[in-house]
């Protein structure tokens, strides 16, 4: 266990620092935007819960970097997605897949709401006797 | 020496503390008021004992005796002498030091201000916090003593993770853990009416004080963590839906709905199930939220250095004292029927639903929190859930709940009328929609469905609590005078309107942009000019810095000047950044270095973010309202 | 004596195996979407000679081990004895992938410690490394004939985990 720590350590090191490009990665505002927003979403696998925004060990750097890439190939959100996926599974992003078991996770706030609009319903028929 | 007397000091107050637990709970079921005498002393004894223990670990840290193995992994000769005294809780073991400090001052409250409760009740309670921290002193002793020395002495210690040498630390650990342990005052009192089997309207009016106090400090407590994660990570956000910060959400959120619940219950006599139930809850999230970040169970940037064996004993705790009191519960609880009723429109009902709804989304962030453990551990795959779900699952809930707050404040208990329901609101939506679908957009120069809806909705509490507030004031009850029950509701609310807007605004108008310059260089972001001066050598006590000179120009005039550093501390080597901030009450400007990149270029990341003030302004708004609250004639004339 | 009043500890109970097993698990160990898979097409300069160019083709092994190192992991200095040890042993190729890494550094390195891979490929920028999934150095990937990786080690390699995870599957594709 202990190892494993060796090297996420050594890529920690500039983790604390502020993360930065050197400038904007696209000219176009929109396309920055769309950038900033899925480099958000992307987990930075050897920093302790940051993405890849926010941390410039050069996993986060290499990465940036490969999604700028893809932006520019005009790869939809959902292909940058898979091809991170891909490699290194679906823990690499802070958004669930709208597919297979995280479906549940994406239906459970309607399906709670339901829950309580029945115990709602339920106390207030009872009380309103 | 004095290390061993901190040490002597905790063993003895784990053995007191038992024996208050036992004089209380075993006096109180037999009636035998000599040995309940005795719980009052006894709790007196275990505060003087702790804050003894407690003294004795900050002057091990003043004194620099780095022969005690936690002063030195936190402190260094060189650490300025606020930082030595903030590091005593700036770790693992001293951090739960504080917490069985903070516990044993809200127990001896208790002792001062229970004069009003019945003896049997009151000595139930006392013991009941007794034995709590009976658990976190054997808890502590077993596996996390502070006192542990270390051989040989080290010269030097570790110096405090340099993340923690700022102010924040002296104060977000304390406020925070004053409101997770004051909850355990509502519980106890929760578990002593089980015990008694005696739960009715009175109860509720003793328990509310208790519990809007720690509300208040946990509120502020939050607010201040999401200050100080804001100027210290650099990052300019101000939440991050990490799993520590969703461990001290989910307490604030069913305390809220305790409060909510437990006026239903002191003013008509209903709810009380739910009521103990959330009463139950609210410190058994604090309880969680403590194995959560102790345990190693989650990644966190938040959690202590931890170990699995630690887990485990919190784990037991936690299946003790939570357990304990759901049994309990389901064996009492069906026994607090009541047959009051309440037409299904009327204040009790837009409170079921406020209630309802805060639940959920507690339910929500525990789901979000915990499914991915659950996911890996039943072989679903390993995932991670982030601020992207977060954010989306929590606008389903919160959107019905800030509608509601606002009609529901002006409801009539009892029976009341939707029409005149929606009458008395009209006027103040109608307002609000006008204000808040044109002035940001106005003066951003953008508009959204999220921005409306925030906005909307934001102002529409914070009118309608501006009536309240006028309501509170100029009451015309009988005995005339500031209402200051309603006036702090008021007040609380608005501060909720206030932190609402602060975070529509800042979502949907911040700005953040990673540039680079080089000395004489100017940059433009969001209508503001920052130049480059020069960058210098800034030397500190502990740590070197480069510091760089910005000047910061709106339409051509100097605004402000900023210095924003890199530091690299001496002993631990690691490099941090200090964001420089120029902040007022409509918006801040907030830079931060980045790394040099040869040449005399420096990148920098430059954010602009309005409102933002107003989120941490509103939690201390709410935290006043719950303030005045408390000072309420209807609690002081008992005390 | 079911009534309602009794969910809160059922769900609690319910909730507590979860945290009780989650103690256990080893967090940071992120399993490889890889395994099974067909490994990476990449084409890269070989570290000693740039003009040497390494690809799939270079992999007609029976079966071979993908080490990813540098010489600013300190891991992979940890494993590096026995990486000699097991290039001596004659066990299984191995081939080094060189990640982020300065070139004569790397060579230094190597000098230094001693050179137990058959190949090494120098991932300058490290866009292989991300198509093998890779977050941490060191990381040992064993690949089959037919070029799909049928085992992945995250962390330095020695004796034990070497008995215990690599050498029954090495086996077993000699066997076949």
């Amino acid at each position: 266990m202990k190892k494993i720590y060796y090297f996420i350590l050594l890529a920690n090191f500039t983790s604390s620092v502020f993360a930065i490009d050197t400038g904007p990665a696209f000219e176009d505002s929109k396309l920055q935007e769309r950038y900033e927003k899925l480099i958000s979403e992307v987990r930075c696998l050897v920093c302790q819960n940051q993405s890849i925004k926010s941390s410039n060990v050069f996993l986060a750097v290499d990465l940036r970097n490969e999604i700028k890439i893809m932006i520019s190939k005009n790869k939809t959100n959902n292909e940058i997605g898979d091809y991170l996926v891909e490699r290194y599974g679906e823990f690499i992003l802070y958004r669930p897949r709208y597919t297979g078991y995280s479906l549940f996770l994406w239906i459970a706030p309607l399906a709670l709401m339901l829950g309580g609009l029945f115990v709602v319903m339920r106390v207030i028929k009872s009380k309103s006797n | 020496m004095i290390p061993e007397i901190g040490h002597f000091s905790l063993i003895v107050a784990m053995m007191i503390a038992l024996t208050q637990g036992y004089t209380s709970l075993k006096g109180a079921r037999t009636n035998d008021f000599e040995l309940m005498r005795h719980t009052k002393p006894l709790a007196l004894a275990q505060f003087t004992l702790i804050s003894v223990s407690f003294l004795c670990l900050t002057s091990s840290f003043l004194m620099d005796d780095f022969s005690v193995l936690y002063v030195a992994n936190n402190s260094q000769l060189a650490l300025p002498i606020i930082y030595k005294i903030s590091a005593v809780w700036g770790a693992h073991e001293g951090s739960l030091l504080l917490w069985i400090l903070i516990l044993s001052i809200w127990t001896v409250l208790v002792c001062r201000y229970s004069n009003n409760l019945p003896k049997l009740f009151s000595t139930r309670v006392i013991g009941i916090l007794g034995l709590l921290n009976f658990g976190f002193l054997l808890f502590t002793l077993f596996t996390s003593n502070p006192f542990e020395r270390i051989f040989p002495t080290p010269s030097d210690g570790n110096d405090l993770n340099p993340l923690l040498q700022d102010i924040g630390l002296a104060i977000h650990p304390p406020l925070l853990y004053i409101g997770y342990v004051g909850f355990s005052v509502a519980y106890a009192f929760a578990v002593a009416a089980m015990l008694s089997g005696n739960l009715d309207r009175k109860w509720a009016k003793w328990t509310r004080p208790w519990t809007t106090a720690a509300w208040l400090f946990l509120t502020i407590g939050i607010g201040l963590g999401s200050w100080w994660a804001y100027y210290e990570l650099g990052w300019g956000g101000w939440w991050f839906w990490d799993p520590v910060e969703n461990a001290s959400f989910m307490p604030w959120l069913i305390g809220t709905a305790l409060i909510h619940s437990l006026a239903v219950t002191e003013k008509r006599g209903v709810f009380k199930s739910w009521t103990l139930l959330l009463s139950i809850s609210a410190f058994s999230l604090s309880l969680l939220g403590t194995f959560l970040v102790r345990s190693g169970i989650l990644i966190s940037v938040h959690a202590f250095a931890t170990d699995p064996e630690r887990g485990l004993f919190i784990l037991i705790f936690l299946v003790t004292v939570i357990g304990g009191a759901l049994i309990l519960y389901a064996k009492r609880a069906s026994d607090l029927d009541d047959n009051v009723n309440f037409s299904a429109v009327s204040r009790e009902t837009f409170l079921l639903l406020n209630n309802v709804l805060l639940v959920i989304t507690t339910l929500l962030i525990l789901i979000g929190t915990l499914a991915p453990l659950v996911m890996e551990i039943f072989g679903m795959g390993k995932i991670s859930i982030g601020a992207p779900w977060f954010e989306i699952a929590m606008l389903v809930p919160m959107i019905p709940l800030l509608i509601f707050i606002s009609m529901g404040m002006h409801s009539l208990w009892i029976k009341d009328d939707l029409r005149k329901v929606f009458n008395r609101s009209k006027f103040l939506f109608i307002a609000a929609t006008i204000i808040g679908l044109f002035v940001p957009a106005y003066f951003y120069g953008r508009t959204g469905l999220l921005l409306v809806i925030g906005s909307v909705l934001s102002i529409w509490i914070i009118l309608s609590s501006f009536v309240s507030i006028k309501n509170g004031l100029f009451t015309n009850k009988l005995k005339s005078g500031i209402n200051r029950s309603v006036l702090g509701m008021a007040i609380a609310h608005l501060g909720l309107g206030l932190f609402v807007l602060g975070v529509t605004f800042v979502s949907s108008f911040g700005i953040e942009t990673d540039r680079s310059f080089s000395i004489g260089d100017t940059l433009s972001v969001a209508g503001y000019d920052y130049r480059l001066n020069s960058i210098k050598n800034a030397p500190g006590p502990n740590y070197q810095a480069i510091e760089a000179e910005i000047d910061v120009y709106k339409d051509n005039l100097l605004y402000t000047k900023l210095y924003p550093q890199k530091r690299t501390y001496l002993v631990q080597k690691s490099p941090m950044t200090e964001a420089a901030i120029m902040a007022s009450w409509n918006k801040d400007l907030f830079i931060a270095l980045g790394d040099s990149l040869g040449n005399g270029k420096w990148s920098v990341r430059i954010q602009y973010k309005p409102m933002i003030r107003w989120i941490w302004f509103g939690c201390l708004i709410m935290a006043l309202g719950g303030a005045i609250a408390i000072s309420d004639k209807r609690y002081r004339s008992s005390a | 004596m079911m009534n309602k009043h009794y969910l809160p500890i059922i769900f609690f109970f319910l909730i507590i195996p979860i945290f009780y097993i989650g103690l256990d698990r080893n967090k940071s160990e992120l399993p490889s979407p890889l395994i099974g898979k067909e490994m990476p097409k990449f084409s890269l300069p070989s570290l000693q000679n740039s003009n040497q160019i390494i690809d799939n083709s270079n992999f007609d092994y029976e079966v071979f081990l993908l080490n990813v190192w540098a010489t600013w992991c300190s891991g992979c200095l940890e494993e590096h004895p026995f990486l000699m040890q097991l290039s001596k042993s004659n066990q299984i190729p191995i081939i080094g992938l060189n990640w982020r890494d300065n070139k004569n550094d790397a060579i230094d390195w190597l000098e230094n410690y001693g050179d137990p891979y058959n190949l090494i490929a120098n991932d300058q920028s490290g866009r292989v490394a991300i198509d093998w999934g890779v977050y941490g150095a060191p990381e040992s990937f064993l690949v089959d004939s037919n070029g799909i990786i049928i085992h992945k080690h995250l962390g330095p390699l020695n004796e034990s985990i070497w008995e215990q995870e690599f050498v029954s599957l090495i086996m077993d594709v000699k066997n076949k």
